[in-house]
């Protein structure tokens, strides 16, 4: 090889930084062989981009290979240095880089002229070789015919590299698409000569081949096995562990645990726990006293009557009943009643009770509107019914003119919907007390719809659970007029029509008195609280249910308080009635519904089978004289009264269950 | 509720409004502690309150050192003086099956069912209306027995199986995590198991022998839904079928 022509031929179109390993090679051969012809000067100065080029090509490549862990890298320095002195050699050849995957470690020689490069450059180079892939040797040991032993063993990888590149001319520019070496934009944007894609060898090819398929990720993550080796043998290597063969299977699946389970900083967040904290968040503004600039004011206010009832006290006479949530739950109540007065005009308020869902309960306020609150709901429901009513009616005289022109006609059924019987006023009746819902104490309260008679029917004849969600809707047979914050509202109207109960005197109805017609129908329906009640002892409320009495409504079969006769024809429905054939109408006639009239005591209370509904107890038998009387409903189980010269009823149960299969409450 | 955390059992399950009046608690807790002592029960479990029309009845279990084995029942009137109870048998159940209706409260009350039964007479064969006594005390017995198989739930982990055979329970138990309490499977029936036999192998291979002894409850139909409690996150789980129970 002694014929410097010939050698740079070959070498010319080197594409490699790491190719240029094995140009540097030769050209080691040649500066072996040849003094330095090209002044080191003269050359390094147009060679300087490039060498900076392939250093930085060095580098990345280095970075992207680091997983080959091919061991110790050369420092970015040392590899300049060798890459200038090689370059400054062959006189101004262009050495397009190309990753090719190969180290850059494999690059310099030792025998530069102008470095003490030469050591570290040669144990580098050593190492590197240990590494290296076998393929490349046989490449080298063709090219180079003069053997140096050491070197050309060294370089042996060489060989089949150099052999392509001889073979090669200059390709156009185009980069290797082989996944594992990505160049970096800036790169691609100064290569612009040749770098070749070699055609693989078929041992390199294998290599590669596997390679890829190492690094292939597993359809359920994104780790690839590659990878995970990768994390394992480093694991290992770090921690040193004895025998690391045997806990080998342990290790690997800590290490794939710890993978998907990355540990975190300190800051670690624990999405579980975040559920208790928004509801201790929410709860603590319950109970934060509002606006800070008004502290006096807030003092006086607060001193004087509120609308909010003494939960902790019928909190504690209930428990003594064995009835009754717990103290710091009864608290949040009261601090959940609080924040509701305050947001909405209400007069009074009272805590009805907790209705239990299968996901989540019910916290039900009693109140009662200032005057002339509560009239803006009511316009637009009603607007909505007479729109409804409207079109209905279109519809029928449509229905009409289109049979009058087909010759056969369809008959027409003659069954009529039975007419609607309108809801209660607000204020009255059923609808006497509004209702406010909320799942827990300090979530929202929603306020619940005024109930119609045709809800209260049908719930008197399903049976269902309550979800704990306001919108869910109820499925049942036959079907219920509405959701479940309908069919809520239905049963707390019909468990306070039937459980609402005081002490006999307690209340007394007003002096004055309407007349007895009206009386026969809508019977009294107000009471007042009697100034001279002076409270019956508690043995005499345990001992006979006569001495209570109920205080609210009965509600009638047809699903209100006052009876309304539900043939009276409105003026619109006159204005149908006309084109419609009125066959029916003469002979139903509906009877006048009567109910027990308000302050009925309990012992005329209609008995379930041939049991009494209701049960008393005395709280504590050991003390009579400081015990409680307890009245609880045998029809809904979870209606308790308390009484020791007062009177309460609170509702807390699951309010699905009533008792028997056959049996049909009022 | 064991009897000696029962204070604290007391307090957590109050979200169903269900409680004891503050002498109710006190006589429990001496009570109990006497009831340990005279029948050498390894725990005493405070089972709960069955309502009556006169009276209620107040229901305590006591375990052996196997907690698997079958139970002795005691009830009482006034959380004072406690009766053995007789085990429940499937006669038992059939019988009482056809009363209905609530407790009156008074253990000797006998309800009275009028069947049809056959009755041979000679070679004649009428039907006759049988008059059947059934006492309330077997009604509870059976009564207690059934909620027990559908509703006994214990946390898994909660017990361990040793290869003897006994059920202990498990001293290292701390309780489930958030987000193992949320889910159906990590509880069980306190029952003898009857699903395990039918599970497939390869159901078989995923579980822990001296854990996984009981059946799950994962599989029940209807489903039991777990609910959140108060802001402590205690989780409790009203079993359908009986409303009342919560676990």
């Amino acid at each position: 090889m002694g014929d410097p022509p010939p050698a740079p031929d070959p070498s010319a179109p080197q594409p490699s930084s790491r190719r240029s390993s094995q140009v540097s090679e030769q050209r080691s051969q040649e500066r072996a062989q040849l003094p330095p012809a090209v002044p080191d000067g003269v050359q390094q100065m147009p060679l300087d981009a490039q060498v900076l080029r392939s250093s930085q090509e060095i580098l990345e490549s280095q970075a992207n290979l680091q997983s080959w862990s091919q061991g110790a890298s050369l420092s970015p320095y040392e590899q300049l240095a060798m890459f200038q002195a090689e370059e400054a050699q062959l006189g101004g050849m262009e050495y397009p880089s190309l990753n090719t995957g190969f180290p850059s470690e494999f690059l310099p020689q030792p025998y530069l002229d102008g470095g003490g490069i030469q050591v570290p450059g040669n144990a580098s180079l050593m190492q590197q070789l240990q590494h290296g892939r076998g393929n490349v040797f046989q490449e080298l040991e063709s090219a180079y015919q003069e053997p140096r032993p050491d070197l050309l063993g060294q370089f042996s990888m060489y060989q089949r590299e150099d052999l392509q590149f001889s073979a090669s001319a200059q390709h156009g520019p185009y980069m290797s698409d082989d996944p594992a070496l990505q160049f970096s934009p800036s790169e691609l944007g100064f290569m612009s000569f040749s770098m070749q894609v070699p055609e693989p060898e078929p041992r390199e090819l294998a290599v590669q081949n596997a390679k890829a398929y190492l690094l292939q990720t597993s359809v359920n993550c994104n780790l690839s096995l590659y990878e995970h080796l990768v994390n394992l043998l480093t694991k290992i290597l770090n921690q040193r562990p004895e025998d690391p063969l045997s806990i080998l299977e342990s290790l690997n699946r800590t290490a794939q645990w710890e993978w998907f389970h990355p540990k975190l900083d300190t800051l670690r967040d624990d999405p579980e726990m975040q559920l208790t904290y928004e509801m201790a968040e929410r709860q603590k503004a319950l109970f934060v006293r509002g606006g800070s600039g008004e502290g006096e004011q807030d003092m006086e206010e607060e001193v004087t009557e509120t609308a909010v009832p003494n939960i902790m006290e019928t909190a504690f006479y209930f428990e003594q009943a064995g009835v009754g949530l717990s103290s710091d739950e009864s608290f949040r109540i009261f601090v959940a009643l609080k924040q509701l007065v305050e947001q909405q005009p209400i007069r009074t308020c009272r805590f009805w009770g907790k209705i239990l869902g299968l996901s989540g309960s019910y916290l039900v306020a009693e109140v009662e509107f200032r005057e002339g609150e509560e009239e803006v709901e009511e316009e637009e429901v009603e607007e909505l019914t007479e729109g409804g009513e409207a079109t209905e009616a279109h519809g029928e005289e449509e229905g009409e003119e289109d049979e009058e022109k087909v010759t056969d006609v369809i008959p027409k059924p003659t069954w009529k919907p039975p007419p609607v019987i309108p809801k209660e006023e607000s204020r009255s009746g059923t609808n006497k007390f509004l209702y406010f819902v909320c799942n827990e104490p300090g979530r929202p309260w929603t306020r619940l719809p005024h109930v119609t008679p045709a809800q209260i029917v049908h719930a008197r004849k399903i049976k269902k659970f309550f979800t704990g969600r306001l919108d869910a809707p109820v499925i049942s047979y036959p079907p219920f007029p509405g959701n479940e914050a309908n069919y809520l509202r239905a049963q707390i109207a019909r468990i306070s029509a039937a459980t609402h109960i005081s002490p006999l005197g307690f209340y007394q109805f007003g002096e004055e008195e309407g007349d007895e017609e009206e009386e026969g129908r809508a019977g009294r329906d107000t009471y007042e609280e009697n100034a001279d009640f002076e409270g019956i002892p508690v043995l005499e409320l345990v001992d006979s249910l006569a001495n209570w009495v109920h205080h609210r409504q009965h509600i009638l079969p047809q699903g209100r308080c006052t009876w309304v006769n539900p043939l009276q024809k409105t003026e619109e429905e006159e204005e149908l009635g006309e084109e419609e054939e009125k066959a029916d109408e003469g002979v139903e006639e509906v009877e006048q519904e009567i109910g027990p009239p308000l302050l009925t005591p309990l012992s005329e209370d209609a008995e379930i089978l041939h049991t009494s509904p209701w049960t008393t107890r005395l709280s504590c038998s050991l003390c009579p004289q400081y015990s409680v009387a307890v009245v609880r409903s045998n029809l809904w189980p979870g209606a308790y009264a308390y009484a020791i010269g007062k009177m309460n009823l609170r509702c807390i149960g699951y309010d699905g269950a009533q008792p028997g299969c056959d049996f049909m409450s009022s | 509720m064991d009897a000696e955390s029962l204070l604290l059992s007391l307090e957590l399950a109050s979200g169903s409004g269900q409680g004891l009046s503050p002498d109710r608690r006190a006589s429990l807790l001496t009570s109990l502690m006497l009831v340990k002592r005279d029948y050498r029960y390894d725990r005493v479990l405070f089972w709960g309150r069955i309502l009556g029309l006169v009276a209620d009845y107040y229901i305590a279990q006591g375990l052996s050192e196997d907690q698997l084995a079958p139970r002795k029942t005691l009830y009482s009137l006034n959380c004072m003086e406690w009766s053995l109870l007789p085990p429940a048998t499937d006669e038992m159940m059939v019988q009482t099956s056809v009363v209905k209706g609530r407790f009156t409260g008074d253990p000797s009350h006998e309800y009275e069912h009028t069947e049809l039964q056959k009755v041979n007479d000679g070679e004649k064969v009428f039907e006759e209306e049988v008059v059947v006594q059934i006492k309330e005390e077997t009604r509870l017995v059976s009564i207690i027995d059934q909620i027990d198989k559908a509703v006994s739930v214990i946390p898994r982990g909660a017990l361990f199986k040793t290869p003897f055979g006994p059920v202990h329970v498990n001293r290292t138990f701390e309780g489930l995590s958030l987000s193992q309490a949320k889910k159906l499977s990590s509880y069980f029936h306190f029952r003898e198991p009857v699903e395990l036999k039918n599970k497939t192998l390869l159901e078989k291979a995923d579980l822990d022998p001296s854990l996984d002894f009981l059946d799950s409850l994962e599989h029940d139909i209807p489903k039991a839904e777990i609910h959140r409690g108060s802001i402590q996150g205690n989780w409790q789980d009203p079993a359908l079928p009986w409303p009342a129970a919560m676990t």
